[in-house]
């Protein structure tokens, strides 16, 4: 068998309803497999349905397991590997708030202007970027901002779809 | 139609009955009350007061596993529900349906610490198939439809509903079963027709095959078992099963190797050591069966029927998948076989079957038969003949007489054999006993036991002595942890750690003191004798309690880590480079 750890991006379709979160996580820590990121959120509220975006490694066999056990679970509609089944778009969303006067603070909101981050708070010491992107312009963001007075960072995690005209 | 308002308690005996439950197994507590109060005001639905709540749930293992329904289980909150998790895990790792109601505190109230409160939902997430916590009592009856839907469809498990007892009391609308569809939960039972003729190409060719099968065709019901046996014999191929699987082809076939795994016997392990194509029918590559995973049948393509996806290529990785119901797809299979006028490769397989022979005649099975003591295996051969022609069903507990039993005693038809395979739960025998004869009033129904694992569960006697089920308990009693013990004579240097029964009961007098009758043999003369009182008891239980040899160990035996072809006929072998270092780690 192929041992080579690969990542994968897979969005899962869910009923959202009390525990299916706890369920997904659950099967992740009790078959040791990795969650990378995981994000959720409703998005059809008529139909309560949630879409759940995670990012994962392992090998090959780890990784259809994962979807095996994923697609096993009672409350879940479909279950979609992004990373397998063609090119596909991936961002998250990064609040980073960065803190300092003078130069430091200037080099930060050019580099902020650079990376086409919105500013969403400013007082006279500090400022909250908000930046939308790759993980790894997300990472390189940060990384620099780490050098000029980085306070805190959210991050979303990744979410992602599946480039054309179909959908889920 | 006007609406019909019932209680949450009323709502939940309508749907059993519905549902065709006729039995319920459970214990009463502050938050079921209601519900128990409603079963007081109606016939329709027995209720089985059991001792603990973990027997009720193997009881419903037991009748479950012997009628093919539905188990139901009824608990309360708290420790009425975290009782239950051993039968509840239990039961999903042999896919056994099960529904298990539990008493949850009202609803205000949860989240409170208040007084009998776990979360259940939480605990048993990983131990059921699904679950639910019901807080809207309009939704009681949908959630009790679904719940027998998800336990009985796809591959079978147990279904928990939690339900507050605000819930229990509150008025309600009914639906019927009819009205309920799962939003979800359609699990594949036809397979796709391509796969299966890939795989009747496969077979067709095959110079040294070998069907190894499993629970899977247990589950698909009797009609699977029948093809099963139908297809095997179309083809003239050997068989070999798991443990959960036996009954399923008929161990009187010729045909038949006998169990496989860690103590399958030597034909049938070498078998698969050596076939060419593998054709697994309801089964889930476990550990115990596939020995060093790296030389499992190492020079085999394989084909792999299950209907649960997930077990596909999750141990073994496999030439042919295919989803589906075992019954489903072995129908399939033998309408191809015979539309494509298939006949097997008679001169490759007449080979086969000479190389299979001088395995065979090893005789694996055999024993140092002495007049001297009661050799374990020997009673359970007495036993055999005496079960002989007679409708029965066995239950195990878990050990080294379960080896036994599944080695010595033969079955023949699907639904007989019960026993913890997955799990591996001591105690599991005389409640499933009890379960199984509460729903075969008629049969004898046997629980092979071990002086250790009937002490885990011993005051289900008293349900049974209740429910007058006239359950035999045949313990095979060496005063050690049988299997504990043979793992530490092979691999801690025969270091007996704590493995030694002390301070047993005397068997006897603790049946009579249910008013049971209690039976003992110490010679190999008294075995018959009272293995013919025992089966003359009808209208009680009985507990035998049979003196074996306390140093037999249990054999064939493929230490962990170890592969099918490096197999231990008896303590002539040395056990003392029986297991590799990596071995020894594993269980």
């Amino acid at each position: 068998m192929e041992d080579k750890i690969e990542k994968h991006t897979i969005a899962v379709l869910v009923d959202n309803e009390p525990g299916v979160l706890a369920r997904v996580i659950g099967l992740f820590s009790g078959r040791g497999y990795n969650i990378e990121s995981l994000t959720v959120a409703e998005v059809n509220n008529a139909d309560h349905l949630s879409r759940i975006t995670l990012v994962t490694s392992g090998t090959r066999m780890v990784v259809e397991q994962i979807k095996a056990q994923l697609d096993r679970l009672v409350p879940v509609h479909k279950v979609h590997d992004l990373t397998d089944e063609g090119p596909s778009v991936e961002r998250e969303l990064a609040l980073v708030k960065v803190a300092g006067t003078g130069d430091r603070r200037i080099e930060a909101l050019r580099l902020a202007d650079i990376f086409k981050a919105k500013v969403v708070d400013a007082t006279l010491t500090s400022f909250v970027f908000e930046l939308t992107g790759t993980t790894a312009e997300v990472d390189d963001f940060v990384g620099l901002m780490a050098q000029l007075g980085l306070v805190e960072a959210s991050r979303t995690g990744v979410v992602a779809m599946s480039k054309g005209a179909a959908g889920f | 139609m006007p609406e019909q308002k019932l209680t949450g308690a009323q709502i939940v005996i309508k749907a059993l009955k519905d549902q065709g439950v006729d039995i319920i197994f459970g214990y009463p507590g502050g938050a079921v009350l209601p519900i128990y109060d409603a079963i007081f005001q109606q016939n329709d639905i027995k209720h089985i007061l059991v001792r603990h709540e973990q027997a009720a749930v193997h009881a419903a293992e037991g009748y479950a596993r012997s009628t093919g329904k539905v188990g139901c289980v009824l608990v309360t909150s708290g420790p009425g529900a975290t009782n239950a998790v051993t039968g509840l895990l239990d039961a999903l790792c042999d896919s056994i349906p099960l529904v298990c109601l539990s008493g949850q505190v009202p609803t205000h109230l949860i989240g409170n610490d208040a007084f009998q409160e776990a979360d259940t939902t939480g605990i048993t997430r990983p131990c059921t198939k699904h679950n639910y916590l019901v807080k809207d009592v309009n939704q009681l009856a949908r959630t009790m439809h679904e719940a027998f839907y998800v336990a009985r469809s796809g591959r079978p498990g147990p279904v928990l509903i939690d339900i507050p007892k605000d819930v229990q009391f509150a008025d309600g609308t009914y639906i019927p079963p009819t009205e309920v569809k799962h939003k979800t939960y359609r699990p594949q039972v036809k397979p796709e027709i391509a796969r299966v003729e890939e795989a009747i190409e496969l077979i067709a060719n095959a110079k040294r095959p070998i069907f190894y099968t499993g629970g899977g065709v247990v589950n698909a019901g009797p009609i699977a078992a029948k093809l099963l046996t139908q297809f095997v014999k179309l083809t003239g191929f050997p068989i070999t099963s798991t443990l959960m699987g036996l009954g399923a082809f008929p161990a009187s076939e010729t045909q038949w190797l006998g169990m496989l795994g860690m103590h399958g016997t030597y034909e049938a392990n070498l078998a698969m050591y050596n076939c060419d194509v593998m054709i697994n029918i309801g089964a889930r590559f476990d550990d115990r069966v596939t020995g060093k995973l790296s030389e499992f049948a190492p020079g085999s393509k394989k084909i792999h029927v299950d209907i649960d996806p997930s077990s596909i290529n999750k141990n073994v990785a496999v030439d042919i998948p295919i989803v589906g119901d075992a019954g489903a797809v072995l129908e399939d299979m033998i309408r191809i076989w015979k539309a494509r006028q298939k006949r097997a490769d008679q001169a490759a397989l007449k080979e086969w079957w000479g190389q299979i022979d001088g395995w065979r005649a090893r005789n694996c099975l055999n024993y140092n038969r002495t007049e001297a003591v009661i050799k374990p295996q020997y009673a359970l051969e007495r036993l055999r003949e005496a079960l002989r022609g007679k409708n029965h069903y066995v239950t195990t507990e878990v050990g080294q007489h379960q080896m036994w039993a599944a080695q010595f005693l033969p079955f023949d038809e699907p639904n007989r054999w019960m026993t913890s395979g997955g799990l591996g739960t001591m105690g599991y025998g005389l409640p499933a006993a009890i379960g199984a004869q509460l729903a075969h009033p008629d049969a004898i129904v046997v629980d092979v036991s071990g002086e250790a694992s009937f002490l885990m569960n011993m005051q289900e006697i008293g349900t049974a002595v209740q429910y007058r089920a006239p359950v035999k308990i045949f313990i095979l009693n060496n005063k050690y942890m049988g299997m504990v013990r043979q793992w530490q004579e092979l691999l801690h240097g025969s270091r007996y750690s704590n493995s030694y029964s002390e301070a047993l009961p005397d068997f006897v007098k603790l049946a009579e003191s249910w008013g049971c009758v209690g039976l003992r043999a110490t010679t190999v003369a008294e075995v018959d004798e009272v293995i013919e009182k025992m089966l003359a008891v009808t209208d009680r239980p009985c507990i035998v309690d049979i003196a074996v040899d306390p140093k037999e160990n249990c054999f064939p035996m493929i230490p962990g880590g170890k592969a099918h072809n490096e197999i231990l006929f008896g303590p002539e072998d040395s056990p003392s480079d029986a297991t590799p270092e990596d071995g020894m780690v594993l269980v």
